[in-house]
């Protein structure tokens, strides 16, 4: 079975110790997650994980329900890279005299659609928001001046189906709450 | 102004409002306000003392297998808390609703390593259904309620509640409203009209169906139903280890056990079968062998209420997601009737011939000494099938699981999942404490029966009339058959030196007697059943006596070795 990269978005309601719930999810099976975001949601008290995962699909399924068979995730869906738009954030300290004898700085801010968020005599603050591939190839450019943090976010994903599922599970729980 | 309670006060009446009668515990430093309050509500709330914390969580689950009821354990923290890992564990694998309360060190020496403090949320998220520490006297009703409604409904399973010093000694109102619905869980699956008449035509359509009855029967109470369905359409039905006494043993449609010990009939026919209806069960590696082999003629139905059970191991052709009496109700009336009298006569031969090459060997065998078999059996046959039989793990659990007879319902309690051994002793005391008007035989090995021996002092105490049938080869008995079989028979580390297990159930008052050969195993049994109380056989098994038939681990199902040369079906 061939490994490709998933996106793992997992919705919870707000209790203590959901990621380490999710998380030995992964480790027990010796999967490595890749990134991993968690934030509240578009909805008051629902969280939302999002976590990347080289996998095959089998497994990530299964991995899915073990996750929803928490007690208190509400649901839990497995995309492709094609299922979704999704981004991440890079953010590079380079030092401000080697950035500063180069003249093609302002090239590659440009050509890499990056943005300078801080200067100081000693160190530039560069963010870069895009694909991994995209945040890596700014990295390998920025490399020669000598980069001394480099720092990348989980990837945050939204889907592209028009249907929003979580928002259609929660309907369907209130039918249960009042038909009970 | 409403009254103000202590949160001990609050846990204690939550468990009473709970209908939560009898726990099994033992007290310490963290929980000792909680075992003061209890003094006074000794009328209402009685308090099994085990002898070790692990006790209390197997007795608590032999007390909820039999009873169907939420078994209760508390117990204080650090040690103690680690000490019920093991019983936590095997309940969450073999679907035992629990509650355990832990005691915990007040809120302000967390995370300090403070004496006796242990990370037990920490330790006991992955082995249970839901775990949370309590740190506020107010929050105890609404934990206690989620706790049991979780531990009770869907697929049952442990929770825990890891309760702060100061939360136990903290002030609050109490008002008890018991839970019923959690947003983001839902046990009670709505089942799907076009899953049950997709599965009805595949069973009316089959030519050779087999169910396989599994735990999950038991816990919906399907048995009934089930043996409906197969009468109807005249299916063949095998049981897994936990399955047992699901149908009786009597039964005409009942084709045995599955598995890697159990009978040739359902295992060959596995392999031969055209569709698989599997209820309430999770096909375990020790039940499918290879999985790349396994039912590969067969489509495979799978009823569970737990949706991830589907496709982990087996993947399905069609499923119903649901409690399994309520899947069976809604298949019933859709099922034609059937005769299958051609596929049911293939379970003859390999009956008959596991009858003469493996049975009949166990039942009579040429040695001096006694074979388990033939104890169990004639133990079934004593109480006319009709006792809650619980084991411990390994030859002893395997042995009684094939050669007891089962006429009752709900009359195995046995550890499938975690294999725990010293499981048996502490779930024979819980067994017969849940059902005190049955008669509960417990059937050990002579290494299981040591790893949780001081349980005897629990018996000593309550005078739990558990009857006690020790199967004493001197040898931890699975291990050597795999050493025998697999390991060129280098005995490494199975040969035991015991103790006198007369004079140690003597000590602790149980009557106890020593059965050395043959001729005197039927009064022996006689005289244990008769006795008003707890009764220990020890019983002299040959050591060479092994398991068969045996389905080595991995191999396919339907590779059924007969004994250690021959391999079914023989010439």
């Amino acid at each position: 079975m061939d490994n490709q990269l998933f996106t793992v978005t997992v919705f919870t309601e707000n209790q203590v110790g959901l990621l380490n719930q999710i998380s030995i999810i992964f480790t027990r099976r010796s999967l490595n997650i890749e990134s991993l975001s968690v934030s509240p949601s578009s909805i008051n008290g629902i969280h939302k994980f999002t976590i990347t995962c080289f996998s095959n699909r089998p497994m990530m399924e299964r991995v899915v329900k073990q996750i929803e068979k928490r007690i208190d995730v509400l649901k839990s869906f497995l995309y492709t890279d094609d299922e979704i738009v999704y981004q991440e954030v890079a953010l590079y300290k380079v030092p401000t005299p080697e950035l500063l004898d180069d003249r093609t700085v302002e090239e590659i801010i440009r050509r890499h659609n990056a943005r300078i968020l801080e200067i100081t005599r000693e160190y530039v603050i560069i963010e870069k928001t895009g694909h991994s591939d995209e945040t890596e190839s700014l990295f390998d450019e920025l490399k020669k001046y000598d980069i001394r943090q480099f720092v990348r976010s989980g990837r945050v994903a939204v889907t592209k189906s028009p249907e929003e599922y979580l928002t259609m599970y929660l309907e369907e729980q209130e039918q249960r709450l009042r038909n009970s | 102004m409403k009254e103000m309670i202590s949160g001990s006060d609050a846990l204690i009446q939550s468990l009473i409002c709970e209908g939560v009668d009898m726990v099994f515990g033992y007290p310490g430093g963290s929980i000792m306000p909680v075992y003061d309050r209890l003094f006074d509500y000794q009328d209402r709330l009685k308090h099994i003392l085990v002898r070790h914390e692990q006790g209390a969580t197997h007795a608590a689950q032999g007390y909820a297998r039999v009873t169907g009821h939420t078994g209760v354990v508390i117990v204080t923290s650090g040690p103690a808390a680690t000490n019920v890992i093991t019983g936590i564990s095997d309940a969450l694998m073999d679907s035992t609703p629990m509650v355990v309360v832990t005691g915990q060190v007040a809120t302000p020496f967390l995370g300090f390593d403070a004496f006796q403090e242990t990370d037990v949320v920490g330790i006991t998220q992955p082995i249970t259904k839901w775990s949370y520490q309590i740190r506020r006297a107010e929050d105890v009703a609404w934990a206690v309620a989620r706790a049991f409604y979780i531990a009770s409904t869907g697929r049952p399973g442990p929770v825990v509640l890891d309760i702060t010093k100061d939360a136990q000694v903290g002030m609050t109102e109490f008002d008890y409203k018991k839970c019923s619905y959690i947003r983001s869980y839902n046990p009670m699956p709505e089942i799907r009209e076009e899953d049950v008449r997709r599965v009805a035509d595949m069973i009316n359509e089959s030519e050779r169906p087999m169910i396989l009855s599994g735990h999950g029967v038991m816990i919906s109470g399907a048995e009934s139903e089930l043996a409906e369905l197969a009468e109807k359409s005249d299916i063949p039905v095998a049981v897994t280890l936990l399955g047992l006494s699901t149908m009786p043993s009597d039964h005409p449609l009942y084709k045995g056990m599955l598995g890697m010990h159990g009978n040739i009939g359902p295992n060959i026919n596995t392999n031969r079968a055209d569709l698989i209806v599997a209820v309430g069960m999770r096909f375990d590696d020790r039940i499918t062998g290879n999985v790349k082999t396994y039912a590969k003629n067969a489509k495979i139905v799978h009823i569970d209420i737990d949706a991830s059970e589907f496709d982990k191991n087996i993947l399905t052709d069609a499923t119903i997601h649901g409690d399994a009496r309520l899947a069976l109700l809604r298949l019933l009336p859709l099922i034609g009737p059937r005769k299958r009298p051609q596929w049911l006569e293939m379970f003859d031969t390999p009956e008959q011939i596991e009858r003469e090459k493996v049975i009949e060997h166990e039942l009579h065998p040429d040695g001096q000494k006694m074979t388990m078999g033939e104890v169990v059996a004639k133990v079934s046959e004593a109480t006319g099938h009709k006792s809650i039989v619980v084991t411990d793990v390994g030859q002893n659990q395997m042995l009684t699981a094939r050669y007891s007879r089962f006429a009752e319902p709900r009359s195995i309690v046995t550890s499938g999942g975690l294999g725990t051994m010293g499981f048996g002793l502490p779930a024979a005391i819980g067994a017969k404490m849940g059902c005190p008007e049955r008669t509960v035989c417990f059937f050990t090995g002579d290494g299981g029966l040591q790893m949780t021996i001081q349980e005897l002092g629990t018996i000593m105490e309550y005078g739990t009339a558990v009857k006690i049938i020790l199967l004493n080869n001197n040898f931890l008995g699975n291990v050597r058959q795999w050493q025998a079989l697999f390991f060129n028979g280098r005995f490494s580390q199975t040969p035991l030196v015991n103790p006198d297990f007369i004079m140690i159930a003597n000590a602790y008052g149980i009557k106890a007697e020593n059965v050395e050969t043959r001729d005197k195993l039927d009064e022996a049994i006689h005289r244990m059943l008769d006795y008003d109380g707890p009764y220990l056989l020890n019983v002299n098994i040959d050591e060479t006596d092994m398991v068969f038939p045996m389905t080595p681990a991995g191999s396919n199902v339907d590779f059924v070795m007969l004994n250690s040369t021959d391999v079914y079906p023989i010439d």
